[in-house]
């Protein structure tokens, strides 16, 4: 395999039993990527489970006991397979809205969604949901999946039927880059082979649509952002008066003598190198981590942002965000939380509880309590200032987490306005 | 490097590293799990890759079950003594002698033991973190893992309720007693791992090249003949031309049949196998269908 495959993150998403965990197990087990052993394992436990006969392949990702038991998903697996023409990292989502913050996770990082529809039942609330998920968080590409088509005799009718429905609703979130296909993940049509059963499908089969989107790591490749992780102070007699300020550039390009500034203190000064073990580099862009050293001596910790200065991100200690709530506990809003945001963590409260959205309509309504799975609009007011850019500008700079202090979970997912 | 586009080993470096940092900047005492097998030199060399010129922000541990390959000790050894990194050994032995781990026969396989004397040395040392190699490709409960796995007071994992983890915002807090065990190379492969041993030249232990060994059948599989796996009668030694894909306890770590001498042939030979790591070379990871996941949820790795 050649060394510059690309990597594509993508997950199966959907209602519950609509086939996402078959139609991995199929995609595997179509492209050669199930291993003998994997394959006997699984044929032993379909066989004990009482099987019809045939593999459930849904067991190749429901890897742990109780969601074998329940034969549901329950947190995402991770699998990776490799075709000659690309690496894929797949994260398959559990359907159950119980589990909904699971399919929030795997989201956050997918380039693509494939969200299934089980083709008798048409389009759900959790359907609904996770597509509207998935257009929140970002996912730049979208596949409807329309599978068990082999219980609806292969009609195009209804198929067609889905698609306009679906499309519909897609529209609305504005996403517009979005293929459907028709499947049987249980029988492989249209996952890698095309199949005998669905010849007047004139698209490419599942496989051979991942293996071309054209991706681009969704990386703004115009806004320098690199905030600080860790500040690096060897402190040896070689590099006694070294200071280096570590981090993973998030967004842009970055080259040896660029003014840069930092925030929230707004200080200027320049890049004197870009320090890497591999030996220094002139220029270096996202999402490569790297140590940069300074012209100037100035006061900066982890938490400050550098940036490049003809394109200034906000700073603020007031914002609006979309907030998913991943917590059992519902929202206290007399409560303080702590925020995560790139590499700053900070108390902030609530000032105030927006509109609630509706994920069937996409009505918005108004709300005064936050619940597990709500999605809405917030206003926040953090301790310290926070370095930021809007969600749909920069997906690092404009996403942050929630912790609740008391238990130390995470507790909402946040997409700045 | 700048207009060429980076290749999946690129992305992936990056994404261990900015983890790491993230460890060192948040946690108050991490360790890194370091046994000398070919996953924790892959990470030695991440760790390598984001603090130089600076020394590691933490100390190597290894948790010695005495049932390790000698070659590889050799190796643990050898690396951490050339990076002048410090080492901090705890042994199974130990815990035996303390009665924490009680055995039922002198030889049985000990993976399962390592849980209990990684608890003690966490608990010893006040770790808040431990960075460790496991990949989710290994097998089927890490793949449901989180990268910040988040462990209570008794170093269990519990995985119907893990914390959400989006992003790369990584939620590293804990209260006093409970840890974090953090994946930075859970997205790696064994072909990646193998292709980064390549391109990075990373000096391993040489029994994960192919070499002439004695070993006898047993269960299905070949087991490596030493003071601990001698013949049972009926079992007669052979030789052969084998390599390891893991090392691990050796009562119960099986090598491959290979010709593969060198990291870019076991790249070819890695391409095309059908039987997985572990599924190849691992005798108690089939005992039952969630050994690992239980093992987990013991404080397990
Ligand atoms: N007839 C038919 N059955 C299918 C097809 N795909 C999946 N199934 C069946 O649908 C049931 C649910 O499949 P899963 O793959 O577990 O569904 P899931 O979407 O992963 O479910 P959750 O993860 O729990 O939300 C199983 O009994 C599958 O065998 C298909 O194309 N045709
Ligand atoms: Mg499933």
């Amino acid at each position: 395999m050649s060394n510059t495959t690309q990597l594509l993150r993508f997950i199966t998403a959907g209602s519950v039993d609509d086939g996402k965990s078959t139609l991995i197990g199929r995609l595997l087990h179509d492209s050669k990527s199930i291993f003998e052993d994997q394959l006997s394992a699984i044929t032993k436990t379909s066989e004990r489970r009482g099987g019809l006969g045939s593999v459930d392949l849904s067991l190749l990702t429901d890897g742990l006991q109780a969601e074998r038991e329940q034969g549901i998903t329950i947190d995402v697996a991770y699998r990776y397979f490799a075709t000659p023409k690309r690496k894929f990292i797949i994260g398959d989502t559990p359907g159950h809205e119980q589990y909904t913050r699971n399919m929030v996770t795997a989201a956050s990082t997918a380039n693509l969604a494939v969200i299934l529809i089980d083709a008798r039942k048409g389009v759900l609330t959790q359907t609904r949901r996770h597509t509207f998920i998935a257009s929140l968080v970002g996912v730049p590409h979208v596949v409807l999946a329309v599978n068990k088509m082999d219980m609806v005799d292969y009609s195009q009718e209804k198929f067609d039927a889905i698609c306009t429905e679906y499309r519909a609703f897609a529209a609305q979130l504005g996403l517009h880059d979005m293929t459907c296909i028709p499947m049987s993940a249980l029988n492989g049509d249209m996952v890698v082979e095309r199949g005998e059963n669905l010849n007047w499908y004139q698209g490419s089969p599942l496989l051979e649509l991942l293996e071309n989107v054209v991706i681009d790591y969704d990386i703004n490749t115009t806004d320098f952002r690199y905030p600080v992780q860790w500040v690096c102070r060897p402190q040896t007699q070689e590099y006694h008066d070294f200071r280096g300020y570590m981090g993973r550039i998030e967004s842009g390009v970055i080259t040896v003598g660029d003014e840069i500034t930092i925030q929230p203190s707004g200080r200027t000064t320049k890049v004197k190198e870009i320090v890497t073990y591999d030996g220094n580099l002139q220029s270096a862009r996202a999402p490569q981590s790297v140590t940069l050293t300074l012209t100037d001596e100035i006061d900066i910790s982890r938490g400050d942002m550098f940036v490049k200065s003809e394109t200034m991100p906000q700073v603020s200690k007031e914002f609006e965000a979309m907030l998913c709530w991943l917590s059992e506990s519902p929202l206290d809003l007399n409560r303080k939380y702590i925020i995560k945001h790139t590499t700053r963590v900070v108390k902030c409260s609530f000032a105030r509880l927006g509109y609630r959205v509706d994920v069937n309509t996409l009505e918005q309504h108004s709300s005064s309590a936050l619940n597990m799975n709500d999605i809405a609009r917030v206003a926040m007011k953090v301790q310290l200032p926070l370095v930021f850019d809007s969600y749909i500008k920069n997906r690092f700079t404009g996403s942050f987490i929630v912790i609740d202090e008391a238990t130390n979970n995470t507790v909402a997912a946040g997409m700045i306005a | 490097m700048s207009n060429q586009s980076f290749t999946h080993l690129d992305v992936l470096e990056s994404e261990s590293i900015h983890i790491m940092r993230e460890v060192a900047a948040e946690c108050k005492n991490p360790a890194l799990l370091f046994s000398g097998g070919k996953d924790s030199i892959v990470m030695l060399r991440l760790a390598e890759k984001a603090f130089r010129p600076a020394r590691l922000p933490f100390p190597l541990v290894h948790i010695d079950t005495e049932h390790n390959f000698p070659e590889v000790i050799a190796c643990r050894d050898k690396l951490a003594s050339d990076l002048g990194e410090r080492l901090i050994v705890r042994s199974l032995d130990d815990s035996i002698k303390k009665g924490t781990i009680v055995l039922k026969n002198a030889d049985q396989g000990r993976n399962v033991f390592q849980s209990v004397t990684l608890l003690e040395t966490i608990a010893e040392f006040e770790f808040d973190a431990c960075i460790g190699g496991a990949r989710r490709d290994e097998e089927k409960a890490r793949a449901k893992e989180r990268i910040f796995s988040f462990r209570d007071e008794f170093g269990q994992w519990d995985p119907k309720n893990q914390r959400p983890e989006l992003w790369d915002t990584y939620n590293t807090r804990v209260h006093a007693g409970e840890n974090i065990r953090v994946f930075p190379i859970s997205n790696w492969t064994e072909m990646d791992i193998w292709e980064y041993i390549a391109r990075e030249n990373l000096y391993i232990p040489e029994i994960y090249y192919a070499h002439e060994r004695d070993v006898i059948r047993r269960d299905n599989g070949i087991l490596p003949v030493s003071h601990l796996v001698q013949p049972k009668s009926g079992e007669k030694i052979e030789k052969m031309t084998v390599r390891f894909r893991t090392v691990g306890d050796m009562t119960c770590t099986c090598p491959v049949e290979s010709n593969a001498r060198n990291a870019q042939e076991i790249i070819e030979e890695t391409a095309i196998t059908r039987i997985t790591e572990r599924g190849a070379t691992r005798m108690d990871d089939q005992t039952s269908e969630a050994s690992m996941e239980l093992r987990k949820k013991e404080g397990y790795f």
